[in-house]
């Protein structure tokens, strides 16, 4: 079985990010960058299925500039076999970014697609559910649990467990199938020296969306940016008392 | 221009999402119908027909689409959208799992978590964990958005009348199937529309403290959330993760028990009306949110405020 590994590049999570000065985007210069924590679910849920001898082969894909094969030897270094670097300095939107996936997919013929729910920066939480629709694949969106029975020749299966806003939902996906990643799916191993060392000598092939086909044009364009209202820090209370008597005659909350 | 709205229910009740959602639709334009697929669904239908401002709904009622599995609701949505210049969902883990799906069939970019309407293709978002809000302009023919709740007020469900158009559309993908469901059964008011919100954080230490938390809540009339840290840490389900990733709140009345303040969770919560925070570090970033903070250790002053109130 082989799975693929969708890993996005982006500003690691402790930064705090701030507009430009002139609003027209996001201060993106000298930043700290990661791999986006869902993706990093994704990879350890990959290698894991490897680890039971699910999964034969895993290939970690990653659509950015050239400095996101560092996001794929990270990857590598947990336990993927292969990576493929989509090469592109336009910042795609998530219709764009499936369009290369499916592109792949037809590539690869992958038995399960692995991905993030969620890409911190952009915070969309569209790309699994697009590439479900460009290549047809049934999703398991916002797993928590993650099971796999067999592979696409002989009709395997997904049971994918979802965090869903009531708690949660199973259901049961033909493969290939894709399947996003939720917090509570695993937690990610951090990748040894030798490992980090023997990534650098796995294969890391290059494309560009143009090479496969896909028109990356934008639908949508950024208008500006702002910070959000910010709220100023209130006051200390002193105890449990004062703090009754500001809610119920100053706040009027209870 | 005419506006489809993606009801969510659950078959055989209409939720309060939706109507959060009809208020972001009449926003850009009057003429809203509400879609209501589903299984068995005739009763929401109902419902969705006296919502205020409605002119139409539609009933796509078919077992295939009663565990609203994206396969299958899709198709449906991109079939229907062709007719309309907006598809709306609100955000919730049934709107976010659908949407972008139709999106992708119509060859359309969509727009996650709209907190504003700007003009008929122009929208706010919070991005970033809600660190900026971006301003973003669609160039796409039908634009198709999901709607942050808490941003917009719930338009009343009763006072309108408009007529129910059944659909005999049938989408049914069959390579998926809804196995089960463990949904969280609780008393108490709805995390995302509630009016009091206490969260706990991983400083409660355990599923049992967060009992003290509940007793609270009851007096309050309130819900009960939590940080990511508590979840993973397993005192309470995944439900109940407020933040960036989890569940966004706006209360009248939040109260942050033992939660640091990480960006994360104050995506989640940061447009409450008043925010209370109580932590024993008095360094705490919550505080730098809170209107009223109370450096104190949860263990002393939870069961006094229970007591006191
Ligand atoms: C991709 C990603 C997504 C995330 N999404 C979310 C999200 O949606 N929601 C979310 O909440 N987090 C999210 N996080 C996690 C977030 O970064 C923080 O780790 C988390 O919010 C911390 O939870 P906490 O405040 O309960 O724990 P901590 O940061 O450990 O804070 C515990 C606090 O409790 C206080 N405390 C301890 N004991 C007591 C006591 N007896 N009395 C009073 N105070 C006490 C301590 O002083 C401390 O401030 C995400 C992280 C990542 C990487
Ligand atoms: N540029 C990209 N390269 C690789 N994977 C991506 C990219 N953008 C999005 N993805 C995948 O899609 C998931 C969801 O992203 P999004 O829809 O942007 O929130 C991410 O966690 C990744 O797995």
């Amino acid at each position: 079985m082989k799975v693929l590994v969708a890993v996005k590049r982006v500003v690691d999570y402790n930064v705090k990010v701030r507009p430009k000065a002139d609003g027209s985007g996001v201060e993106l210069n000298n930043l700290k960058m990661s791999i986006n924590p869902f993706c990093e679910i994704a990879v350890e849920e990959a290698v894991r299925l490897k680890e039971d001898g699910a999964a034969t082969e895993i290939v970690a894909v990653s659509i950015g500039p050239q400095q996101a094969q560092e996001q794929i030897r990270t990857s590598l270094a947990l336990g993927a076999d292969r990576g493929v670097l989509i090469k592109t300095d336009q910042d795609l939107e998530p219709l764009a970014v499936a369009k290369c996936l499916k592109a792949i997919c037809d590539q690869e013929s992958p038995d399960i697609i692995l991905m993030g729910k969620q890409s911190i920066d952009g915070d969309n939480n569209q790309t699994g559910q697009m590439l479900g629709a460009l290549t047809g694949y049934p999703q398991g969106t916002f797993a928590s649990e993650l099971k796999v029975d067999g592979d696409t020749v002989d009709g395997g299966k997904a049971t994918v467990t979802r965090e869903i806003d009531g708690g949660l939902q199973t259901v049961s996906l033909d493969l290939p199938a894709i399947v996003t990643t939720d917090l509570r799916l695993n937690e990610p191993r951090y990748a040894s020296l030798p490992n980090i060392m023997k990534a650098k000598k796995k294969p890391m092939d290059e494309t560009t969306p143009e090479d496969l086909g896909v028109d990356v044009s934008p639908r949508v364009e950024l208008l500006g940016v702002e910070l959000p209202a910010e709220r100023s820090a209130g006051i200390k209370v002193a105890n449990v008392d004062e703090l009754l008597d500001k809610l119920k005659n100053e706040a009027k909350v209870i | 221009m005419s506006i489809l709205v993606v009801a969510e229910h659950d078959n055989s009740h209409l939720k309060a999402a939706t109507l959060n959602t009809v208020t972001a639709a009449i926003a850009i334009d009057s003429e809203i119908t509400l879609l209501v697929a589903g299984s068995n669904c005739s009763a929401v239908a109902t419902e969705a027909a006296g919502v205020k401002g409605v002119d139409k709904v539609l009933l796509a009622d078919n077992p295939a689409y009663g565990d609203r599995l994206a396969e299958n609701l899709a198709p449906l949505v991109a079939e229907i959208a062709s007719g309309y210049s907006h598809v709306l969902a609100p955000a919730t883990t049934t709107g976010k799992n659908i949407l972008p799906r139709a999106a992708a069939l119509l060859d359309v970019q969509p727009i996650s978590d709209i907190v504003s309407v700007e003009g008929a293709d122009t929208f706010k978002r919070p991005i970033y964990a809600g660190n900026v809000i971006a301003t973003v302009k669609s160039t796409d023919p039908i634009k198709v958005l999901t709607v942050r709740t808490t941003a917009f007020d719930a338009t009343p469900a009763e006072g309108g009348s408009a007529g129910v158009e059944p659909l005999d559309i049938t989408h049914n993908a069959g390579n998926s199937a809804f196995v089960g469901e463990e949904l969280a059964v609780s008393e108490r008011p709805e995390l995302t529309s509630a009016n009091v919100v206490i969260s706990g954080g991983r400083g409660l230490a355990s599923s049992e403290n967060f009992q003290m938390l509940e007793k609270l809540a009851d007096k309050l009339g309130g819900a009960i959330g939590a940080s990511r840290a508590a979840v993973d840490a397993g005192f309470v389900p995944n439900d109940m993760q407020v933040g960036q990733t989890g569940k966004i709140v706006a209360p009248d009345l939040y109260i942050a028990v033992a939660i640091s303040g990480a960006i994360q969770h104050l995506a989640g919560m940061k447009d409450s009306k008043v925010i209370v925070a109580i932590n024993k570090d008095e360094e705490a970033p919550i505080f730098q949110v809170a209107d009223y903070g109370l450096v104190a250790d949860l263990f002393d002053v939870i069961p006094e405020l229970e007591k006191k109130l």
